[in-house]
C-alpha cells in the first residue's frame, strides 16, 4: 500500500526555482553567505561605530581641551592640565571614594549572588526555576527611582528598620554602627552604610544572572568526580567550582563595579554629602559647566576598568571560558 | 573469606520507582566484575551506592567488610571512570590525574612525579601539560582512568568507559583494560549495556532487570546457561523457545535456548527437522546470519559464509543436536 502511494508520483531530484522577489533573494543570499553577513552587520556596527563610541569620543577628547578661569570659556588647545585637576586632592577623595564603594558593593554582591545562583543552576526545576527568574527580574521592571526613595524611608531614623530593631532590642548594635567612623551617620539613610546597602541591592542581579549562567555550565559530574576523588566540599569549592564560576563572578563584577563607579543618584538620595565620581561629573558639566573636568572624571571608570579587566586575565579568570 | 564489595537487600527507590530492589551481591576482591544489563535496569544506580553518590533506601553495603552506610564519597578509598569522563577542563592533565593526591595534602613534587607515572601506565607519557580539550575521546579514556588509579583505589568502577569510543579503539581498550586490571589486582566493577563487552572482559557478569539482578555467573555460564529467558534474550542472540516446542524434543515443558551456531540447515524437506521458511540472510563476514519462521516462530542460525544458501523464501529443514537445547530454570 504505503509503495503504491509513494511511486504514484514521480519525484525530480532537483526542485525548480521558487522565483519571485524572495524566492531569488534566498537564492543569491545562500551563495554569498558574506553578503549576508554584512547586510545583517552593517546597521549595528554603524550604530556602535558612530553614534556609540563616536559620541564617547568626542566626549572623551573634551577631557584634553580646558577651561579658561577667568572667562569660563572652554579653551579648544590640547592640554594635560584638566587631569592635572583630578590629581588636587578633593578630587582624588572622590575617586578614592567611589572605586572604593565600587569595590566593596562587588565583593558583597558577590558572596550573596553565590549562593542563589548555585541553588538556580544546581537545584531549581521547573515552576522554582521560573520563580527564581521571576524573583530576580521583578526588581528590574519597577522603577529605580521609586526603589531608591523606598529604601531612603525603609533606612531612615524613624524607618521600619529601626523599629525592626527596637522590637528586637537591638537597637544598640544600630547605634554602635551608627557612631563609627566614615560608615557611620545620623542614620542609615544619610551613611555610606546605607549607599552601601542600595547599591548591593540593585546591581544584585547583575551579578546573580551571570554567576548562574557559568554555574548551569557545570556538569554536575564535575562536582562528583572530585568528591569521587576525595575532595571535602569545600575543597570541591576551591578547586573546580570557584575557578569555573570565575568567569561568571568577572562578568557580573564588571557590571557592578562599573555601574557602582558610573551611578550619580544613589549617593545623591542615599549617603553623605560627599561626592562620588557620578555626581562630580553632573556637577562640573551642569552648574560649574566644567566640561573637561566633567570628561575627565568620565575617564576614570574607563581606566579602572581598563584595570580591573587586565588583573583579571593575569589571575587567569579567563581561562576557563 | 571478606568480599570487596557486598550488598545484603539493597534497595534505592526514587518515590514510585524501584531503581534496585532488594539486591544481594558478592563481589570477590581482584576479580573483573561486570553488572550488565539494559538501560533503566538499576546497574548504574548500583554502582553510584558503591561510589556513595547514592544512599540505600535500605539494605546493608559493606566494601572490604566496612560498612559503607552513610559514608560520603569523598571517605571511601574508591575511584570512578565516569562515562564521559568529567575530566576538569580548566586543569591540565597532570593536574587532572593529580587532583586526588592534591585534595589529600601530597607535596607537589611527589604526586606530579606519581601523575607522571600513571600516565605512562594508560600510555600517555609527556601529554601532563595539555588541557582535557585538546585531547580525542580516547586520550581523555585514558587520562580518566590514570586520574582514578593514581589513588590506588580499592575498587575502581567503570561506568560505560567505552560506550563513546569507536568500534576499533573500544576493542584496543578492552584488551588493555583487562591486562591492566591483570597487572594491578584492583578489583574493578564495570557497567555496560553491551553483552560482548561483558562477556569478554569480565571474570565474572550480573545480568540486571527492573532493578534486580537475574542470574551473576561467569560468562560462560551466563551464555550457555541461562537461567530464564531474560538472560537468554539479552544475552548473546540465542534463541528462546517456548515450552511446547521444547517439550517435543525434552519432554519437558520448560523454556528453553538454543544458541544460533547450534542449528543446522538442511534443503531435505523430510526427516525429524524442523521446517522453516528462510526470512532473510545477513551478511556479517565470517559468518551469515539467517534468519527463519519455524510455524510463527522467528528463529536465528548462524552458518559458516560461503556454504550454498537457498534462496529467500525457500523452506528448509533445521536439525540440531539435542544436548546443545538449554532448559531454563523458568518453567511454563
Amino acid at each position: 500500500m504505503t509503495d503504491a502511494v509513494l511511486s504514484a508520483r514521480p519525484v525530480p531530484a532537483i526542485l525548480p526555482r521558487r522565483g519571485g522577489f524572495f524566492g531569488n533573494l534566498s537564492d543569491i543570499l545562500w551563495r554569498n553567505p558574506k553578503l549576508l553577513l554584512f547586510l545583517m552587520l552593517a546597521p549595528p556596527v554603524l550604530w556602535l561605530g558612530v553614534v556609540y563610541l563616536g559620541s564617547l569620543f568626542a566626549l572623551l577628547l573634551q577631557s584634553f581641551f580646558s577651561i579658561d578661569e577667568f572667562s569660563g570659556l572652554i579653551n579648544r588647545d590640547f592640554t594635560l592640565k584638566t587631569y592635572g585637576e583630578l590629581l588636587l586632592p578633593s578630587n582624588m577623595d572622590i575617586i578614592i571614594r567611589t572605586v572604593a564603594m565600587a569595590a566593596i558593593v562587588t565583593l558583597a554582591s558577590a558572596v550573596i549572588a553565590f549562593p542563589i545562583a548555585y541553588y538556580a543552576a544546581r537545584y531549581a526545576r521547573g515552576k522554582w526555576k521560573v520563580l527564581f527568574y521571576l524573583g530576580i527580574m521583578l526588581p528590574l521592571w519597577s522603577s529605580y527611582l521609586v526603589k531608591i526613595y523606598a529604601w531612603k524611608l525603609i533606612l531612615a531614623k524613624e524607618g521600619i528598620l529601626t523599629w525592626l530593631l527596637g522590637k528586637l532590642h537591638l537597637n544598640w548594635l544600630l547605634d554602635a554602627w551608627l557612631s563609627l567612623p566614615v560608615v557611620g551617620g545620623n542614620s542609615l539613610s544619610v551613611s555610606f552604610t546605607g549607599t552601601f546597602i542600595v547599591f548591593v541591592y540593585v546591581w544584585l542581579p547583575f551579578m546573580i544572572l551571570p554567576i548562574q549562567a557559568a554555574l548551569e555550565r557545570v556538569p554536575a559530574n564535575l562536582v562528583e568526580a572530585s568528591s569521587d576523588l576525595g575532595a571535602s566540599p569545600g575543597q570541591t569549592f576551591r578547586n573546580v567550582l570557584f575557578p569555573l564560576a570565575l568567569p561568571g563572578i568577572v562578568a557580573g563584577s564588571i557590571f557592578t563595579f562599573s555601574l557602582t563607579l558610573g551611578d550619580y543618584i544613589i549617593p545623591q538620595i542615599i549617603g553623605t554629602s560627599r561626592l562620588f565620581i557620578g555626581q562630580a561629573v553632573y556637577a562640573h558639566q551642569g552648574t560649574a559647566g566644567n566640561i573637561p573636568l566633567a570628561a575627565a572624571f568620565t575617564v576614570v571608570p574607563i581606566v579602572v576598568m581598563g584595570f580591573y579587566l587586565w588583573g583579571a586575565k593575569r589571575m587567569g579568570a579567563f581561562d576557563a571560558l | 573469606m571478606t568480599s570487596a564489595v557486598s550488598f545484603r537487600k539493597v534497595s534505592r527507590h526514587f518515590g514510585s520507582v524501584r531503581a534496585v530492589d532488594a539486591v544481594d551481591l558478592d563481589i570477590v576482591p581482584g576479580e573483573f566484575f561486570a553488572m550488565l544489563g539494559p538501560s533503566g535496569s538499576g546497574k548504574t544506580t548500583c554502582l553510584r551506592l558503591i561510589a556513595g553518590f547514592e544512599q540505600p533506601t535500605a539494605g546493608e553495603i559493606r566494601i572490604f567488610d566496612e560498612k559503607a552506610d552513610g559514608v560520603p564519597p569523598y571517605r571511601r578509598n574508591v575511584n570512578t571512570v565516569f562515562q564521559d569522563y568529567a575530566l576538569f577542563p580548566h586543569l591540565n592533565v597532570l593536574d587532572n590525574v593529580a587532583y586526588g593526591l592534591m585534595v589529600k595534602g601530597i607535596g607537589k613534587a611527589e604526586r606530579r612525579r606519581a601523575a607522571e607515572e600513571t600516565l605512562t601506565l594508560v600510555k600517555l607519557p609527556g601529554y601532563g601539560a595539555r588541557k582535557p580539550g585538546q585531547l580525542s575521546g580516547g586520550q581523555r579514556q585514558r587520562v580518566a582512568l590514570a586520574r582514578a588509579l593514581v589513588n590506588k583505589p580499592k575498587v575502581l568502577l567503570l561506568d560505560e568507559p567505552l560506550g563513546a569510543l569507536d568500534l576499533k579503539l573500544r576493542e584496543q581498550m578492552q584488551e588493555e583494560l583487562k591486562a591492566l586490571q591483570r597487572r594491578l589486582g584492583i578489583t574493578f566493577v564495570f557497567v555496560t549495556h553491551d553483552q560482548g563487552e561483558a562477556l569478554s572482559m569480565a571474570d565474572r557478569v550480573a545480568v540486571f532487570n527492573d532493578g534486580r539482578i537475574m542470574q551473576v555467573g561467569t560468562p560462560s555460564e551466563i551464555y550457555e546457561r541461562p537461567q530464564s529467558r531474560f538472560v537468554a534474550d539479552f544475552v548473546g542472540s540465542s534463541n528462546v523457545l517456548p515450552p511446547d516446542f521444547v517439550q517435543r524434543y525434552s519432554g519437558q515443558r520448560r523454556w528453553g535456548s538454543l544458541r544460533p551456531e547450534s542449528i543446522r540447515i538442511g534443503r531435505n524437506v523430510s526427516g525429524d527437522g524442523v521446517a522453516a521458511k528462510l526470512v532473510s540472510a545477513s551478511y556479517l563476514g565470517a559468518t551469515t546470519r539467517l534468519a527463519l519462521d519455524a510455524e510463527g516462530l522467528r528463529l536465528h542460525a548462524t552458518v559458516p559464509s560461503g556454504a550454498a544458501l537457498p534462496p529467500e523464501g525457500e523452506t528448509v529443514t533445521l536439525t540440531f543436536n539435542r544436548e546443545h537445547l538449554h532448559l531454563m530454570e523458568e518453567g511454563a
